[in-house]
């Protein structure tokens, strides 16, 4: 227990360690290959610093929720990284939460998020709740159709289980996991905010998505809420990983293993990132309301994943 | 627990006290009814009716703590010739007791503030009426023969329908009251022709004779089906769900509360006690019957609650997609059962229970703080209001914990029943049919699309009423609830957190209920562990909201010291920053309207929408959309035009003359004559 419980903490310091750099990393990425000069690995990093150490300005008639959300939020994401296995299968809080309980955890902090943001009652904030919440509703499903997808492989909605048995499988490529592959891709693409679906750098107010939410924030609240959105992204490529890559994750608690485990994940998520940067680079935004028919692909491609499952078994 | 002797607590005398507790209510009702200022009177006889509620639920949950032993039974002969009227309290009357008690208790108490402010003619009306809805609803839960049944059934339903005609100078209130009570009877008639299917043969009414000889599967078809109809019609489930979004708002919101939270449930607990109790054998048609129609209500509620404009009839709606997914649940059941699949079965029942409870409270909840919303600014209207978290925090708040059970997020009590279904469809060993099996997946994505979309018209309920700033009329005087209105939103928005918080203690309780109807029960795997919830085995899933909430909280906690002494710079007030646009007003949020568009656009095809668009030369241009429901105009309306026609066509046959009046029913007499000689 006292063993598990130390991989736990690990998991989640690597996680908060972990998560502003990826976002770097992506973003160096993309700046490679749009030929600028590219910010160095832990400028989100530098970002959040710089944010802590500003006051916070509150937009007047702000109520306590507006000045909650960012701790829940920012909570909501850790605990998610906690629930996921990201170095080992043996996590003592996979008992807590299920792949389920993991879906609803996100669904939360995004609600939250957009309560927070119409709290002020300005035209952006209302019109980011209403285009996140748009987003959501169809990529929540869509996700947990996707883990649904590998919960009846393993005959389990607990993540380590699901992650065990799909570690153990034969190399061989599944046909459902295939169609749950594209799904999850699409839906990770729209729930971290990025291009096609939103564009984590814009300028452009009417296109806004994540940005138009946390438009009043400042300060420590702002930099709460960035790294709560690089921890999104971190837990995303995380899941991702497990379904699709579980090969290296530790089976057990041990210092060796986790040592192991670590670099292991580093290369992925490294590898991870830069396929994320090419497929940002190349592809161009869409219109708003293109997006929920790019979403409901998503969907009914992990409905077919679990309908695939189900005839041939496999 | 030692202390009370488990067995001597099952020979009180539960049933009797229960029938006391209603007989009270109706004795409160003529008594607040005869009272010459009923302001005044409500001060004392709502909260008498709150402890009666109370005594009901506690009752309840002693009765299903207590060893199955044999049911509490309890007649006596009526003043008419030979009818005697049988009372039965079992495990499954005991679970939904129980849940009219607990919500019964917050509504009543909420309905003390709530009715005590004025001193219109109209509460001694309500006060009396409200009362006999209580009793005739708990009579329905206890009621052991056809008679009784359907007694307590119209009661119940002409007591909502006078609740529902509070506001009668209204005429859109009269339509409402007027369609309610048309499906109510139309349902009840279907109720009747089933149940007296079933008694036939027989000259005893009892429900104890039925059980004894349930009819040939035939027979038992058009019995489910008749009760399905009439059942459904209460439930609200498509296609006869018409009257819902047009009658829960015009009852008073403590009425609406208990018509959405209990007499739903009255429905489900009617076709559990026909399909479990009273025929003795499922077919699997019907689960998948009702699994279907369960499913097409849950997704068409929700998707019509995200674009209503009124509070209370977006939460009508929610209530038919909450129904739905309690009917899921059932149908699921059914199905398991037919296939001899006990322990299935008793995990989907398990999951439409909770939904049940947890729907109970939190629909409740949501009712009675439009109520207190209505009662401080004069507006039901979602585009009018905002940011009224300011001037009533203790409503906001309660009313996020509602909020958030209805959008099924963790750590509530609805997240609980999402995931149980979830469960429940998932991990199945395979029914013997292919087809239904690739079904089951289908059902499970609409259940999370359904959820999903519940996330977006929470955000949108809660969002538009409670945050922002004020829409209409920024200087509108609002204030907030009083004691007596807390203290009901306060025991339901806890109970929301119990259910969710403790899911286990929660299925034990229902356990005796669950182990009636499906002959296998959680208990075993449930344990003792009250916060740990594993419905089949540790290794396949499991769920602990509490530790969940712990973990979230603390890191909440933890983060907020942390920063607390990273932070040196201070906070600073200043205006919006809204990307530097210096005018702001309240018009430029988006209206209730606004924010359901998005859905509207993507479902065009299922709403019937009509819009005139303003000409670019109009003085004053507007822009009107109207959304209304397809089954109204495909379905309700050719069926009241060929009945119009049909009676027009009856008319020209009615002769002018008495005299031939008077043959034609001597005709019609020695016609039943003979055909009952012959």
């Amino acid at each position: 227990m006292a063993s598990g419980l130390a991989g736990q903490m690990l998991a989640i310091l690597a996680a908060l360690a972990l998560a502003p750099i990826l976002s770097g990393w992506v973003a160096q990425c993309r700046a490679w290959l749009q030929s600028r000069s590219a910010p160095p690995l832990w400028q989100p990093w530098l970002v959040l610093h710089k944010l802590f150490l500003r006051e916070v300005v509150l937009a007047q008639g702000a109520s306590p929720l507006f000045s909650a959300v960012p701790f829940l939020v920012f909570a909501c994401m850790v605990t998610a990284c906690a629930i996921i296995p990201t170095l080992s299968t043996d996590l003592p809080l996979s008992v807590v939460a299920d792949a389920v309980a993991l879906v609803g955890v996100l669904a939360l902090a995004r609600v939250l998020l957009s309560l927070a943001a119409m709290d002020i009652g300005t035209a952006f904030g209302s019109l980011g709740a209403r285009r996140d919440m748009l987003v959501g509703f169809l990529a929540e499903p869509a996700l947990l159709m996707v883990l649904f997808t590998a919960a009846l492989g393993a005959h389990s909605t607990a993540l380590a289980s699901m992650v065990d048995v799909l570690a153990h499988r034969e190399l061989a490529i599944l046909p459902s996991l295939a169609f749950a592959g594209v799904a999850f891709t699409m839906v990770s693409v729209a729930e971290n905010g990025r291009i096609p679906v939103d564009n984590p750098t814009t300028h452009l107010e009417l296109t806004m998505i994540h940005e138009a939410l946390i438009l009043e924030y400042s300060g420590p609240h702002l930099a709460l809420i960035e790294w709560a959105a690089s921890l999104k992204l971190f837990a995303y490529s995380c899941i991702g990983i497990a379904l699709f890559f579980p090969w290296g994750l530790a089976a057990n608690d041990s210092p060796l293993a986790l040592l192991f485990a670590l670099p292991i994940l580093v290369a992925k998520l490294a590898l991870g990132g830069a396929v994320l940067a090419v497929a940002e680079s190349v592809s161009a935004k869409m219109r708003i309301f293109r997006v929920p028919e790019y979403l409901a692909i998503a969907f009914v491609l992990a409905v077919i994943g679990v309908l695939v499952h189900i005839l041939l078994g496999s | 627990m030692d202390a009370i002797p488990l067995a001597a607590l099952a020979r009180w005398p539960l049933l009797e006290a229960m029938l006391l507790a209603a007989l009270g209510w109706i004795c409160l009702g003529l008594i607040g009814g005869l009272q010459r200022s009923p302001g005044h009177a409500a001060r004392w006889v709502y909260p008498i009716g709150a402890l009666l509620a109370a005594g009901v639920a506690f009752l309840a949950l002693l009765a299903l703590v207590a060893p199955p032993l044999a049911p509490h039974t309890f007649s006596f002969t009526h003043g008419m010739a030979g009818f005697v009227m049988h009372f039965r309290l079992d495990a499954l009357s005991a679970l939904f007791v129980a849940l009219l008690g607990l919500s019964a208790t917050g509504v009543s108490l909420f309905a003390t503030g709530y009715f005590s402010t004025g001193d219109a003619p109209s509460g001694r009306r309500i006060c009396a009426q409200y009362h006999l809805f209580l009793a005739s609803m708990l009579a329905v839960l206890l009621a052991d023969d056809t008679v009784t049944f359907l007694l307590a059934w119209e009661l119940m339903s002409i007591a909502s329908f006078l609740l529902v005609m509070t506001d009668h100078q209204k005429r859109a209130t009269r339509r409402a009251g007027y369609l309610y009570l048309l499906i109510a009877h139309a349902g009840a008639l279907a109720i009747l022709a089933s149940l007296i299917l079933l008694q036939a043969g027989t000259p005893d009414p009892s429900f104890g004779a039925m059980r004894a000889n349930a009819p040939l599967p035939e027979r038992s078809s058009i019995v489910f089906l008749l009760g399905l109809i009439g059942f459904g019609a209460k439930a609200g489930l498509l296609p006869l769900h018409a009257w819902l979004p047009e009658a829960h708002p015009a009852a008073p919101s403590p009425a609406s509360a208990l018509m959405s939270a209990v007499m739903l449930k009255t429905a489900a607990y009617g076709l559990l006690r026909l399909t479990y109790d009273l025929l003795q054998v499922q077919l699997w048609w019907w689960g998948a019957l009702m699994l279907a129609l369960g499913l097409v209500s849950a997704l068409a509620g929700v998707l019509f609650a995200a674009i209503q404009t009124d509070m209370k009839r977006l939460l009508a709606w929610s209530s038919i997609e909450n129904m739905g997914l309690i009917f899921s649940g059932l149908g699921l059941a059914v199905l398991f059962s037919s296939h001899g699949m006990q322990p299935m079965a008793a995990l989907a029942l398990t999951a439409a229970f909770c939904h049940a409870l947890a729907h109970a409270l939190f629909k409740s909840l949501l009712f009675l703080s439009t109520g207190a919303v209505l009662h401080a600014t004069g507006e039901r209207n979602l585009g009018r209001l905002g940011g009224l978290i300011r001037a009533m925090p203790w409503v906001a708040w309660l009313t996020l914990v509602g909020a958030l059970a209805s959008a099924a997020l963790p750590p509530s009590a609805g997240f609980v029943a999402e995931w149980l279904l979830l469960q429940s469809l998932l991990f199945n060993p395979g029914l013997p049919d292919p087809f239904l099996n690739l079904l089951l997946p289908v059902a499970a994505a609409i259940v999370v699309l359904a959820s999903a979309l519940a996330g977006y018209t929470m955000v949108k309920f809660f969002g538009i009423t409670f945050l922002g700033q004020m829409r209409d009329n920024p200087t509108r005087p609002c204030h907030e609830a009083g004691h007596w209105e807390r203290a009901g939103l306060i025991w339901l928005a806890s109970g929301c957190l119990m259910a969710g918080l403790v899911p286990g203690t929660l299925i034990q309780l229902m356990d005796p209920a669950v182990h009636q109807l499906a002959g296998s029960s959680l208990g075993s795997q449930i344990g003792a562990k009250g916060w740990l919830l594993i419905p089949v085995d540790i290794e396949q899933s499991s769920y602990a909201p509490l530790v969940l909430l712990l973990g979230i909280a603390a890191a909440c906690v933890l983060t907020w010291l942390i920063l607390r002494r990273l932070m040196r710079r201070g906070l600073r007030r200043s205006a919006p920053w809204n990307c530097g646009y210096g005018f702001t007003s309240a018009r430029m949020q988006d209206s209730a309207e606004g924010f359901g568009q998005p859905i509207r656009q993507i479902f065009e095809s299922m709403f019937g929408i009509r819009r005139s668009l303003p000409s670019p030369f109009d003085r004053s241009p507007h822009y009107r959309v109207s959304v209304e429901d397809r089954i109204w105009r495909g379905g309700y309306l050719p069926i009241a035009r060929t009945v119009g026609r049909l009676s027009q066509t009856l008319e020209r046959l009615q002769p002018v003359r008495t005299s031939a009046c008077l043959l034609l029913s001597f005709m019609a007499m020695l016609t039943i004559v003979a055909w009952a000689v012959l």
